[in-house]
C-alpha cells in the first residue's frame, strides 16, 4: 500500500468537497479497494469514507412505496432490513461474499464498482432502479456502461438506490467455485408492467438485459416460455471456471429458475 | 470400552487450547530488536534472460539497508536437492544449479531476482519498484510432451534437453510386456492428468534470521517441518557455516502439508543478508507470494494401461508418466513421481508383470515437490481408475473385481520394489460395505433421480508406503539424507517428563499423542509428560515430519528412549526394595517386587536419581536417555473407500452427498486424532477432485493466483465423514504397531470421488469415460454435452 490521506466526514457536501482533490476517492467497505490498494494497484492519494454519513445509511421506504436504500449501507444490513419490504433484494445482499464481506461492503461501493460478476449490478438493472448521486438520478438502464464502468463522474457519490418493488423478483447465483461472486447470476423481477431479466458474471460487457427472454415472458410466464431461446456465446466470457458455452447455457438455466421460483 | 487414557484414548488436543485461543507463537509473531524487512523483486515474465539490474535509485530510497541481486551469491552454493534419482540408463538425473537470486535467467513467474531490505516493508517495496530490470524474454516451455522434443527451447542451456531423468521401474524386458498384453483377453487404457495443486498452508512461510557479531551464531525462525534438515541443508551445501553456529526454530507451524518441508531460498536468503547487514532480517510471504513460491503439489500426465485375462484377473500394468517438476529441483522433488510414485503401482492387488515409466521435465513454473500423499496419490488415482474403467467396460462389479485380485498372503513382495510386511485388504472392504451401506445404495439413488437429479458411487481402495523410511533402503534410491529419527526422554526430579522429539508438529497433534505413550509405558498422568519440538538447540538430530512418519519412526524413538528409562529406573527401584532387579515390576507409576506388596512410586525413584544419596554405585545419576530409530521397512496403511454424488444435470454441478473411509492403520493410539487427519486428507482429495486446479496460460502466467480463482474447499463442499479403521493389521516390524495415518486421505479419496461421478453420470446414460480433475461444474456438463 502507498501512504494516501484519510478523511471521514459526516455530510455529503463535506464528502463532495473532500473529493475534490486530485486523485481522491470515495471508500465505502474497502472491500474491493483496500485489497487493491494493498496489491498496489489503486494509489488514491485521499480516502474519503462515506460510511459515517448518517442520510446514507439505512432502509426506507418512500412515499410510492418503492424502497430506498442509503449508498453506504452494508450487505449485512440490507439482508435484514429490507427482507419484508422486498425480499429478493434482501437475499441478493445475503448471498454477497461471507459475513466479513457483508458486514463492511455497501451498495453504493458494489454498484459503482460495477465489477462483472457481481450481484447488486443484476438486482439493481433487474429492478429497473433509480441509482441516486449527490448531483442526479440515474436509470439503472443508463448507469452500467460495462465491465467496471459507469456513467459516475469524477467524484459523484451515490448517496442511495430506489428499487421500486415488483410483484414478485427471484435471484438465481450460480457460485464461481473459487471466488463464489457469480459464475452466472440471474435477477428475475415480475412488474404489473412487464418483466425484467438481468444477468452477470456471464457477458464480456459485465451486467445485461435478456431482452428476447422479457419479451417471451411477457406473452407467457412460464419456464418453457424459454424454449427455443439461446444467448449467444460469442460474447461471453469464457475462463478457468466455465466456458462461454457453459454460462450462455447457464443463462438459461438461471433464468428457468427464476422463473420458477417467481411462479 | 473406550480407554480414557493412555494408549488408544481420544485424549483432548493440549495445543488447541493454545491454537484456538490465540495464543500461538508462530514464526510471525517473532520480533527481533532492530529487525529489517525484506521484500523479493519476483519475475513476472515466466522465462527469459537477465540483460541487466540497475538497483542504483533503489539503493538511494528512504529506509534501504542493502539490494541484493543475485551477484552478491556468487559463489555460494545454490538450492540444493536432496534426491539423486538414476535414470534408465544407470545415468544421474540432471541437476541445474538453483541460485537464491536468479542468476543470468528467470525461469518462472515468481522467481526471485533481486531483494531489497530496509527499514520497513513499505520502504523495501518502495524500493523495489525503482528497481529496473531488462529481460529479454524467450518462449516459455510449459507443455511437457513438447518440452521433451528433440530441439525444445531449453531452460537450463547447460543441460542437455529438459527431461530431468526417463526413469523406470518394474520389468525392464519391453517384449514380455508387451506379450503380456498381446495375450490379455481384455486390455483398458486411460490418459489422465492429475491436477497441479497448491498447499496453501493457513500460515503462509516467514523467515527471521538474526546473527550475533559477539558469538558469530545464526538464529533463523522458519515456517518448517524439519528444521534440523533445514539447518543441515543450509549449513553444508548453502551457506557453508558451521552446524554448530547455527539454530534453527520451527514454532507453531500453521499447517504444512508437505511444502513447509523444503529448503527455500528465502531461509538461506535471510540467514545470508543478517550477517550482510549486520541486522535480523524478516520476511513474511504474502498469500500472492505463496501461490508462486511455495512447492506446488502434483501435476502429472499420464498413460495408463492394464491388462486382464479372461478370468478379469490382472495380468499386467504398464504406464507412463510425465512429471512436472517446474524450473528448478525443489529439495525432494525428485523422489516424488519415482521413489514415492512408482513402487506404489502394484497398489492391493496382485498384478504380476508391472512397468512403470516416468519422464521428469523442467518446465517453467513453480517447481513441483511433496504434497499431502507425495506420489502415491498419483499412483493410486491411475491405479484405481483404469480399474474402475475397465469394471464398466466388462460389465462387472467395481468392489467385486477388487477382491478377486487382492493381495492376501503377506509379506508379499511387490514387482516394484516394495515387500508389504502386512494387511487385509477384503476386511476394510468388509468395513465400508456396511459402513457404508451400500446395499442401500439402489434406493438413494432413485430418491436422488426423483428429485431429477443423477447419483453416483465410486469405491476405490489405496495403499501407501510411509514412515519412510529405512536409511539403507532409501539410500540405496538415491537419498541423499538418512530417515531415522530420534528423541530424548529426559525425567526431571519430581516424576514430570520432557521429551524432546526430532519429529515437528505442525497440526498432527503429536503435543497430545506422543505423552500417551509414554504416559501410559510407565502408568503416570498424561499431563506428567510433555514433548519438546522444533529446535535444534533444544531437540536431537531427527528428521522431521512428513511421509506419515512422525508415530512410526520418532515414536518407535521415543518408545525405544522410554523403556531405556525404564530399564535405568528399576535398577534404582531394586535398590530401594533390596530386590533383585529382575523382579521389579512397573505398573501404574508403581514399581513392585513381583509377588511381595513391596513397591516404590515412580516419583520417589525419580527424585532418587537426581537426589541420589541412597543409590545403586554402578549406575550412573540422573534418568535421561536418548534412541535413535531406523526402521526396517516401510509401513503399508490402506483402506478403501466410498463416495456418494449427486449430479445435477442441468448444470453439472457435483455435491458429495456421502463419504466413507475405512482404513487399516495398524493400532491406533489417538482415535480422534486420527479421525481428524482422515477427515482433513479427505477434504484436500475432494479439494483436488473437485475444485483445486492451478493453472498456467501457454505463456507461463499463472491463472490460478489468488483465491479469486484456486477454489479451496470449504464446510458447504464438503459432507460428514464416516470412518471406520477398525480392521487393524497391526505394522509387524515397529514397536507400536502403528502404521500411520497423515496422508491415507488425500491419497484414497480423489479415485472415489471421481468414479462416483462418472457412475451417476453412466447411470444417466451419458457414456463418459472419464473427466480430468477438478471436475468442475463446467467440465462435467462439458463432458456430458461433448
Ligand atoms: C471475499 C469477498 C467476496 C465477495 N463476494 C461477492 C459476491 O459474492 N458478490 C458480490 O456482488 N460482491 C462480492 N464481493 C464484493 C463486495 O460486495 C464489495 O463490498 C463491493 O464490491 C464493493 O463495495 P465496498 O463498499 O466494499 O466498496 P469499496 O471497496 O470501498 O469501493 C469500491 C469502489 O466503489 C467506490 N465507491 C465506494 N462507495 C461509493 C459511493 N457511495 N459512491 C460512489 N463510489 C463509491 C470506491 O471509490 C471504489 O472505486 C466480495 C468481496 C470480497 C472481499
Amino acid at each position: 500500500m502507498y501512504s494516501f490521506e484519510f478523511e471521514k466526514p459526516s455530510t455529503i457536501a463535506d464528502a463532495v468537497a473532500a473529493l475534490a482533490s486530485e486523485d481522491a476517492q470515495a471508500l465505502g467497505g474497502g472491500q474491493t479497494l483496500i485489497p487493491t490498494m494493498k496489491q498496489r494497484l489503486a494509489a488514491p492519494s485521499k480516502l474519503v469514507s462515506v460510511s459515517g454519513i448518517a442520510e446514507m445509511q439505512g432502509v426506507c421506504i418512500e412515499d410510492d412505496g418503492s424502497v430506498a436504500i442509503g449508498g453506504a449501507t452494508t450487505h449485512a444490513r440490507v439482508a435484514v432490513e429490507a427482507a419484508g419490504s422486498y425480499p429478493a433484494l434482501a437475499a441478493v445482499a445475503g448471498q454477497i461474499g461471507d459475513p466479513a464481506v457483508r458486514n463492511r461492503g455497501t451498495i453504493g461501493g458494489s454498484v459503482a464498482n460495477n465489477d462483472p460478476a457481481a450481484c447488486y449490478p443484476a438486482c439493481v438493472l433487474g429492478s429497473g432502479a433509480t441509482i441516486v448521486t449527490n448531483t442526479r438520478q440515474i436509470a439503472a438502464d443508463d448507469f452500467f456502461q460495462g465491465m467496471f464502468t459507469t456513467v459516475l463522474e469524477e467524484g459523484e457519490i451515490i448517496t442511495s438506490v430506489r428499487f421500486p418493488v415488483p410483484q414478485a423478483a427471484s435471484y438465481q447465483k450460480f457460485l464461481q467455485p473459487a471466488s463464489r461472486f457469480a459464475l452466472v447470476g440471474v435477477y428475475l423481477a415480475r412488474f404489473a408492467d412487464g418483466v425484467r431479466v438481468a444477468v452477470t458474471g456471464a457477458s464480456e460487457d459485465g451486467v445485461f438485459r435478456w431482452s428476447e427472454a422479457e419479451e417471451a415472458l411477457n406473452k407467457e410466464f412460464r419456464p418453457d416460455a424459454l424454449m427455443g431461446l439461446h444467448i449467444n456465446p460469442a460474447n461471453m466470457i469464457g475462463d478457468l471456471h466455465g466456458s462461454k458455452e457453459y454460462r450462455a447455457h447457464l443463462v438459461g438455466v438461471m433464468t428457468k429458475r427464476a422463473i420458477e421460483a417467481c411462479s | 470400552m473406550p480407554k480414557d487414557s493412555g494408549i488408544g484414548a481420544s485424549s483432548k488436543r493440549r495445543e488447541d487450547v493454545r491454537f484456538l485461543t490465540g495464543a500461538g507463537n508462530y514464526t510471525d509473531d517473532i520480533n527481533v530488536h532492530g529487525q529489517a524487512y525484506v521484500h523479493f523483486l519476483r519475475s513476472d515474465i515466466a522465462h527469459g534472460r537477465i540483460n541487466s539490474i540497475d538497483t542504483s535509485a533503489a539503493e538511494g530510497m528512504p529506509g534501504v539497508v542493502k539490494v541484493f541481486t543475485g551477484k552478491d551469491f556468487e559463489g555460494v552454493g545454490g538450492m540444493p536437492c536432496g534426491w539423486e534419482v538414476t535414470d534408465r540408463h544407470g545415468a544421474p538425473m540432471q541437476e541445474p544449479p538453483h541460485p537464491i537470486l536468479a542468476q543470468g535467467k528467470v525461469r518462472h513467474v515468481g522467481d526471485p531476482i533481486a531483494a531489497v531490505v530496509a527499514d520497513s516493508l513499505e520502504q523495501a517495496r518502495d524500493a523495489a519498484e525503482a528497481i529496473e530490470v531488462d529481460i529479454a524474454e524467450l518462449p516459455a516451455v510449459m507443455n511437457m510432451k513438447a518440452a521433451a522434443q528433440e530441439g525444445a527451447t531449453l531452460i537450463h542451456d547447460d543441460l542437455k534437453n529438459n527431461i530431468c531423468y526417463d526413469w523406470h521401474l518394474g520389468e525392464e524386458d519391453n517384449d514380455k510386456v508387451n506379450e503380456v498384453f498381446a495375450n490379455a483377453a481384455h486390455v483398458t487404457t486411460l490418459d489422465l492428468v492429475n491436477n497441479r495443486l497448491v498447499a496453501n498452508p493457513m500460515e503462509p512461510r516467514v523467515a527471521v534470521a538474526e546473527y550475533s557479531r559477539g558469538t558469530e551464531d545464526y538464529t533463523l525462525y522458519t515456517t518448517s517441518q524439519n528444521p534440523h534438515v533445514i539447518r543441515l541443508l543450509m549449513c553444508a551445501f548453502v551457506l557453508g557455516l558451521p552446524e554448530h553456529k547455527v539454530r534453527v526454530v520451527a514454532p507453531d507451524v500453521g499447517g504444512g502439508f508437505g511444502t513447509k518441508i523444503f529448503h527455500y531460498a528465502e531461509e538461506a536468503f535471510c540467514t545470508f543478508a543478517a550477517k550482510a547487514c549486520n541486522r535480523p532480517v524478516k520476511w513474511t510471504s504474502s498469500r500472492s507470494e505463496a501461490f508462486m513460491s511455495d512447492a506446488h503439489g502434483r501435476d502429472h500426465v499420464s498413460t495408463i494401461e492394464l491388462a486382464l485375462d479372461a478370468e478379469n484377473n490382472f495380468v499386467g500394468l504398464r504406464t507412463n508418466t510425465y512429471a512436472n517438476l517446474g524450473a528448478y529441483l525443489s529439495t525432494f522433488s525428485s523422489s516424488v513421481p519415482t521413489w514415492l510414485h512408482g513402487t506404489l503401482m502394484a497398489g492391493n492387488y496382485k498384478t504380476p508383470v508391472i512397468q512403470v515409466n516416468v519422464k521428469a521435465m523442467f518446465t517453467n513454473t513453480v517447481p513441483v515437490d511433496a504434497y499431502r500423499g507425495a506420489g502415491r496419490p498419483e499412483a493410486t488415482y491411475q491405479l484405481e481408475r483404469v480399474i474402475d474403467k475397465a469394471a464398466r467396460e466388462l460389465g462387472v462389479d467395481p468392489i467385486a473385481l477388487r477382491r478377486q485380485n487382492f493381495i492376501t498372503q503377506f509379506p508379499y513382495d511387490t514387482p516394484v520394489a516394495l515387500t508389504y510386511d502386512t494387511g487385509d485388504y477384503n476386511g476394510t472392504m468388509d468395513k465400508l460395505e456396511a459402513a457404508a451401506d451400500l446395499a442401500g445404495f439402489a434406493a438413494r439413488r432413485s430418491a436422488s433421480e426423483a428429485k431429477g437429479k443423477l447419483r453416483g458411487l465410486g469405491i476405490n481402495c489405496y495403499i501407501e508406503a510411509c514412515g519412510i523410511a529405512p536409511s539403507n533402503i532409501v539410500g540405496m534410491l538415491g537419498a541423499r539424507a538418512g530417515l531415522y529419527d530420534a528423541a530424548t526422554v529426559r525425567v526431571n526430579a519430581t516424576g514430570s517428563i520432557s521429551v524432546m522429539v526430532g519429529a515437528h508438529s505442525h497440526g498432527q497433534g503429536h503435543e497430545t499423542a506422543f505423552p500417551q505413550v509414554v504416559a501410559d509405558m510407565i502408568g503416570i498422568d498424561e499431563s506428567m509428560v510433555e514433548i519438546v519440538h522444533g529446535d535444534t538447540s533444544k531437540i536431537p538430530f531427527g528428521m522431521g515430519t512428513y511421509g506419515s512418519r512422525s508415530l512410526a519412526v520418532c515414536g518407535s524413538a521415543m518408545v525405544k528412549a522410554t523403556e531405556k528409562v525404564i530399564d535405568k529406573a528399576k535398577k534404582i527401584a531394586a535398590h530401594l526394595l533390596e530386590a533383585s532387579e529382575a523382579d521389579i515390576e512397573l505398573k501404574d507409576g508403581q514399581f513392585s517386587v513381583a509377588g511381595t506388596d513391596k513397591s516404590v512410586a515412580w516419583g520417589d525413584v525419580t527424585l532418587t536419581a537426581y537426589v541420589p544419596h541412597n543409590f545403586p554405585l554402578e549406575v550412573e545419576p540422573g534418568l535421561e536417555e536418548t534412541a535413535f530409530y531406523d526402521p526396517a521397512n516401510f509401513t503399508f496403511p490402506a483402506g478403501a473407500y466410498a463416495c456418494e454424488v449427486e449430479v445435477d444435470p442441468e448444470t453439472g454441478q457435483v455435491t458429495i452427498e456421502a463419504f466413507t473411509a475405512a482404513d487399516d492403520f495398524g493400532n491406533i493410539v489417538n482415535p480422534m486424532i486420527v479421525d481428524g487427519q482422515v477427515h482433513g486428507g479427505i477434504g484436500q482429495g475432494i479439494g483436488q477432485a473437485l475444485l483445486e486446479n492451478c493453472a498456467y496460460d501457454e505463456n507461463g502466467q499463472l491463472l490460478s493466483a489468488s483465491y479469486m480463482d484456486y477454489a479451496m474447499p470449504r464446510a458447504d463442499d464438503l459432507p460428514f465423514y464416516a470412518v471406520d479403521h477398525s480392521s487393524q493389521t497391526p505394522c509387524t516390524h515397529n514397536p507400536l504397531g502403528v502404521k500411520g495415518c497423515g496422508e491415507a486421505g488425500a491419497i484414497g479419496s480423489p479415485p472415489a470421488v471421481v468414479n462416483a461421478v462418472l457412475d451417476a453420470l453412466n447411470s444417466g446414460g451419458k457414456a463418459v469415460d472419464h473427466i480430468d480433475m477438478p471436475m468442475s461444474p463446467s467440465r462435467v456438463w462439458t463432458a456430458m454435452h461433448g
